[in-house]
C-alpha cells in the first residue's frame, strides 16, 4: 500500500514537472514568434557596456541598441535583452535565438563567414588597466617582468601570448571581474595590469568599488571594430547603419559614451571615433 | 559539409597544439591523483580510528571540502593563496599555477578518495578486525596489515570512479590559469567559430579516449583483486 502511494506521488510529481517544463518552453517561444518584439543579444556582465542590474540593463551597448531599435520602430518596452556570451554569439544568430547582437562584437573575417555585420559603431583597442598610483606601465613596451591578467581564451590573452610574451607573465581568469579583483586586492607584485579592450576596462574602472583605485593607461595596441551582429544575409544592415549614422550625428552617441564609461576619465581614441560605419554589402 | 570543411578542420591542428593541452590534463590528473590518494587514505584512517577527535576532524574535512564547488577551491587557490597570501610553489610563473591547481584538485578529490576507501572498509567483515585485535595488534598495525589491504581491494571500482571524475575535473584548472584542454577549446572557439561543432567533438572524443581505458582497467582489476569470502 505504502509503495503504491509512493509510486503514485512520484508519477504525479513527474507529470507536474513535465507540465511546468512545457509551460516554460511555450512562454519562451511566444515573443519570438509574435514579431512585436526584437530580441537583442548583449553582455550581462560588463559594467559600462552591457550590464544587467536587477531587472534593468545599462551600458553603452544597451544605449546604442535601444537607439537603433527605436529607429527600426521598436519602443524600449518591445526590446527583449538576451545574454550573449562571447563564445555563443555566432551560434545564437545562426539559430535565430536573437535578432541582433550588440555585445563588444569585433568585426573579423572569420566571423563574417558566419554572420553579417553593420557598423562599426565604436572602435576600441586593446589597452591596459593598472593601479591608480602605478606610473611604471605606460604601454605594451613597458611590460617586461610584469604580471598581466586577461580572460581565458580571449583575443586579448592570445595577443599578449603571441606578441608580448617574452618577459611578460599572463594570468588567465574566467572573467574580467576576477582580474580586477586580483589587481586591486592583491599584495604587491601579483598582478600589475589587466588587459583587454579599452572601453571594457573603462567600464570596470568606472564601477564605484574601483573608483580611484585603477586607471586606464590609454595607449592602445590593437584596433577592434565593434559591429552589430546580424544573421547572415540579413536585410536589416542598411537600416541599422543609417540608425548608427543618425545617432552619431545628433549627439546621442557621445552622450551614451559620456553617461556610461567616462566617469573614470577615459577618453576613446579620437582619431578613430566616432567611426564611419562601413557600407553594407 | 564537404572537403572544404574537412580542410578547415585539419588546419586547426596546425594552428593549435591540442595534444600538448591534453598532456597537461594528464599531468594534472597524475600529480593530483597521487596526492589525493595519500591524503584520502590518511583521512579514511582518521575516520575509522578509535580516537573521537580524529574521527571528528576527518568527517569535518570531508563534509566541508566535498560540498564546496571545485571551481571555488581552484579560484581560492589562485586569488586567495597566491594573490592575497603570496604563496608560490615554483619560480616559474605558469608552473606555479599548475601546482596551485594540483593542490586544489588533490584537496578536493581526497575527500572522495576517503569516502571510496571507507566503502571498501565496509566490505571487510567485523570478524577480521576482531581477530586482528585478538592476536594483539594495535589500531595502526591492524589497519595497515589487515583492514586497509582488504579495503583497497574492495574499493578499486569506486576509486576508479574518483579517478575518472578527476580526469574530467582537471579541466576546471582553466579557472586557475593553467593552459589545459578546456582553455584551449575556449580559445579555438573564439578564433575559429566556423568549425565549432568539430572542435567540440574533438575534445569530447579526447576525453573519452582518456577515460574509457581507466574504466576498463578498474573493472577488470576489481574483478581480479576481489576478496573471495
Amino acid at each position: 500500500m505504502r509503495n503504491r502511494l509512493l509510486s503514485r506521488s512520484i508519477t504525479g510529481g513527474v507529470a507536474v514537472a513535465m507540465l511546468l517544463a512545457l509551460a516554460a518552453c511555450s512562454s519562451d517561444d511566444d515573443p519570438g514568434n509574435s514579431g512585436d518584439t526584437v530580441r537583442i543579444g548583449i553582455k550581462f556582465d560588463q559594467p559600462g557596456l552591457g550590464y544587467k542590474d536587477g531587472d534593468t540593463y545599462t551600458g553603452f551597448d544597451v544605449d546604442v541598441a535601444t537607439y537603433v531599435a527605436g529607429k527600426l520602430g521598436y519602443s524600449p518596452d518591445q526590446i527583449e535583452f538576451v545574454e550573449s556570451p562571447s563564445k555563443q554569439r555566432e551560434t545564437m544568430l545562426q539559430n535565430d535565438q536573437v535578432d541582433m547582437i550588440f555585445a563588444t562584437y569585433s568585426i573579423t573575417d572569420e566571423r563574417k563567414e558566419l554572420v553579417s555585420f553593420a557598423g562599426p559603431y565604436f572602435v576600441a583597442g586593446q589597452d591596459l588597466l593598472v593601479a591608480a598610483d602605478d606610473d611604471s606601465i605606460t604601454g605594451p613596451d613597458t611590460l617586461d617582468g610584469k604580471n598581466l591578467c586577461s580572460v581565458t581564451g580571449s583575443t586579448s590573452a592570445s595577443r599578449i601570448k603571441e606578441e608580448y610574451s617574452t618577459g611578460t607573465n599572463l594570468l588567465e581568469q574566467p572573467g574580467y571581474s576576477e582580474c580586477v579583483t586580483a589587481l586591486t586586492s592583491s599584495t604587491a607584485g601579483t598582478v600589475d595590469a589587466v588587459t583587454t579592450d579599452d572601453i571594457i576596462l573603462a567600464g570596470l574602472a568606472a564601477l564605484p568599488a574601483n573608483k580611484g583605485k585603477v586607471k586606464v593607461v590609454g595607449n592602445v595596441f590593437s584596433q577592434e571594430n565593434y559591429g552589430v551582429g546580424l544573421p547572415k544575409g540579413s536585410d536589416q544592415c542598411q537600416a541599422v547603419t543609417d540608425a548608427i549614422n543618425e545617432m552619431i550625428a545628433d549627439g546621442s552617441w557621445q552622450k551614451a559614451l559620456d553617461d556610461n564609461v567616462s566617469a573614470s576619465g577615459y577618453v576613446p581614441n579620437a582619431e578613430l571615433n566616432p567611426p564611419t560605419p562601413a557600407a553594407c554589402g | 559539409m564537404d572537403g572544404d570543411y574537412l580542410e578547415r578542420y585539419r588546419s586547426l591542428f596546425d594552428q593549435f597544439d591540442v595534444v600538448a593541452a591534453f598532456w597537461v590534463n594528464i599531468q594534472l590528473t597524475l600529480a593530483a591523483g597521487l596526492i589525493a590518494l595519500v591524503l584520502g587514505t590518511a583521512l579514511a584512517v582518521m575516520r575509522i580510528s578509535p580516537a573521537p577527535s580524529l574521527r571528528w576532524a576527518g568527517s569535518t574535512y570531508v563534509t566541508l571540502v566535498r560540498n564546496t564547488p571545485l571551481t571555488v577551491i581552484i579560484v581560492f587557490c589562485v586569488l586567495g593563496l597566491w594573490g592575497q597570501l603570496g604563496i608560490t610553489f615554483s619560480d616559474d610563473f605558469n608552473r606555479n599555477f599548475f601546482w596551485l591547481a594540483v593542490l586544489g584538485l588533490a584537496v578536493y578529490h581526497a575527500a572522495f578518495v576517503c569516502e571510496a576507501l571507507r566503502s571498501g572498509v565496509n566490505t571487510v567483515p567485523v570478524g577480521q578486525a576482531e581477530a586482528a585485535r585478538a592476536i594483539g595488534l594495535g589500531f595502526v598495525a591492524s589497519a595497515r596489515l589487515v583492514i586497509l589491504p582488504q579495503a583497497f581491494r574492495g574499493a578499486v571500482a569506486p576509486l576508479g570512479n574518483v579517478l575518472i571524475a578527476l580526469v574530467k575535473n582537471s579541466t576546471v584548472a582553466a579557472a586557475g590559469s593553467v593552459a589545459e584542454a578546456s582553455g584551449l577549446m575556449a580559445e579555438m572557439i573564439e578564433f575559429r567559430p566556423d568549425v565549432i561543432l568539430a572542435i567540440f567533438f574533438t575534445f569530447a572524443f579526447g576525453f573519452v579516449l582518456l577515460v574509457v581505458p581507466i574504466g576498463l582497467a578498474t573493472t577488470s582489476l576489481s574483478r581480479r583483486w576481489t576478496v573471495a569470502r
